[in-house]
């Protein structure tokens, strides 16, 4: 069939691994009806199959031999990796669908050159999303991992054109698909500076992003402007870059906030038009 | 320096159920396995958050090991600074403070 939606949301672990210490409750549950809206937008879609383009955090990936882009080829993957009464979200598998995977992998290795594994670990960047958008786990997952970790970093046209081949393999499909781009945008996630968020930089990334302005989302610097004003969590607009550039159409910001802090993100969910 | 290694280690242990029963029954053999300075094996031997932090061990992995030894979320930040306090500024790698070790959440503060 084709791609039939296409979205962006945090992932960061707190969200439910620290549900509990919120102070905010409201906002807390404002977000989280969001990413219940966004599930109920993607069902409505009929997809039958999520990518979820990811920011993998050294799961499956090591300096050893890390990919710039790599996809899940597998019928079942398993998550979370991290400690389940830490991030709250427990142990379990996740459908995947290996044959699908396999036509989608091909499809983007005519433009882009891109990793593919059999064997997969969640870890938050993917179960968190999971937890909120197909809760019964009953959908196929198949997750795309951009390096947003170990540098040097998947540029950023590079990201974006990751996103253009996943778009043109969907629609080689005959499946209905949905994608999501998984990160946080501003962030100093894992550091003592955690919770520290830069709003106005958000904001104007996210104009960007929802205006699908390429070139304004290129010219940002990791090395000085992102690291910076946005830290090193901030290299994550990467998946963001590619689940906009899949879509096509413009963008609209669904939910923002800079109020839940102890999520260490700003907390994010918009979708795009299919275009 | 061997950060390479260390993180390697870390990497291997937070992903795989064999080696977490190996840093729970044998760590000294386990330690032994990688190339590691005096000061990064004690940092290991010990769960010193603190000095893997300003070792230069990514966030992300340095995060998912603290969450293996159980260690509850206000207290893995605080160990990180610390560990600034004690050792000095992070040696390597693009996870350093940049807060001044101050807290960016109401929550931490109202503890």
């Amino acid at each position: 069939m084709s791609l039939v939606y296409a979205g962006v949301l945090s992932h960061a672990p707190g969200i439910t691994g620290r549900a509990d210490l919120v102070k905010n409750v409201a906002r807390r549950d404002e977000f989280y009806r969001m990413l219940d809206h966004q599930r109920e937008e993607i069902e409505a879609s009929g997809a039958e199959a999520l990518v979820v383009i990811a920011a993998e955090h050294f799961a499956n990936f090591f300096m050893n031999n890390m990919p710039a882009f790599c996809i899940g080829m597998s019928d079942a993957y398993e998550g979370p990796i991290e400690d389940p009464g830490w991030l709250k979200i427990a142990r379990t598998r996740v459908p995947g669908n290996a044959d699908l995977s396999k036509r989608v992998i091909t499809a983007v290795m005519q433009t882009v050159d891109c990793a593919y594994a059999e064997e997969w670990k969640f870890d938050h960047g993917i179960m968190v999303p999971l937890h909120f958008l197909t809760p019964r786990y009953d959908m196929a997952v198949i997750p795309a991992n951009i390096n947003c970790q170990g540098p040097p970093l998947t540029p950023l046209a590079r990201a974006w054109a990751f996103g253009e081949a996943l778009r043109r393999a969907c629609d080689a499909q005959p499946e209905k698909i949905a994608l999501v781009g998984t990160g946080g945008i501003s962030h100093w996630p894992a550091t003592p500076d955690s919770g520290k968020i830069n709003e106005a930089w958000d904001r104007e990334f996210l104009d960007h992003l929802m205006a699908q302005d390429r070139d304004a989302l290129m010219r940002y610097d990791d090395d000085v402007q992102t690291y910076r004003d946005a830290g090193q969590g901030g290299f994550e607009i990467r998946t963001y870059l590619a689940a906009a550039a899949a879509a096509g159409g413009p963008g609209e910001l669904q939910y923002y906030t800079a109020e839940l802090p102890i999520f260490a993100v700003g907390c994010t969910v918009a979708r795009f038009a299919i275009d | 320096m061997s950060l390479y290694q260390l993180q390697k280690f870390l990497y291997v242990l937070n992903r795989e159920p064999a080696a977490q029963r190996r840093y729970r029954d044998d760590l000294d053999g386990l330690i032994a396995d990688y190339e590691l300075t005096d000061e990064e094996a004690r940092a290991l031997r010990d769960g010193d958050i603190g000095l893997l932090y300003v070792l230069g061990v990514n966030g992300q992995i340095l995060m998912h090991y603290a969450a293996f030894l159980g260690i509850a979320w206000f207290d893995y930040l605080d160990f990180m600074r610390e560990g600034i306090e004690r050792h000095g500024p992070v040696r390597a790698g693009v996870y350093a403070m940049t807060g001044g070790g101050a807290s960016f959440t109401e929550e931490e503060g109202a503890r």
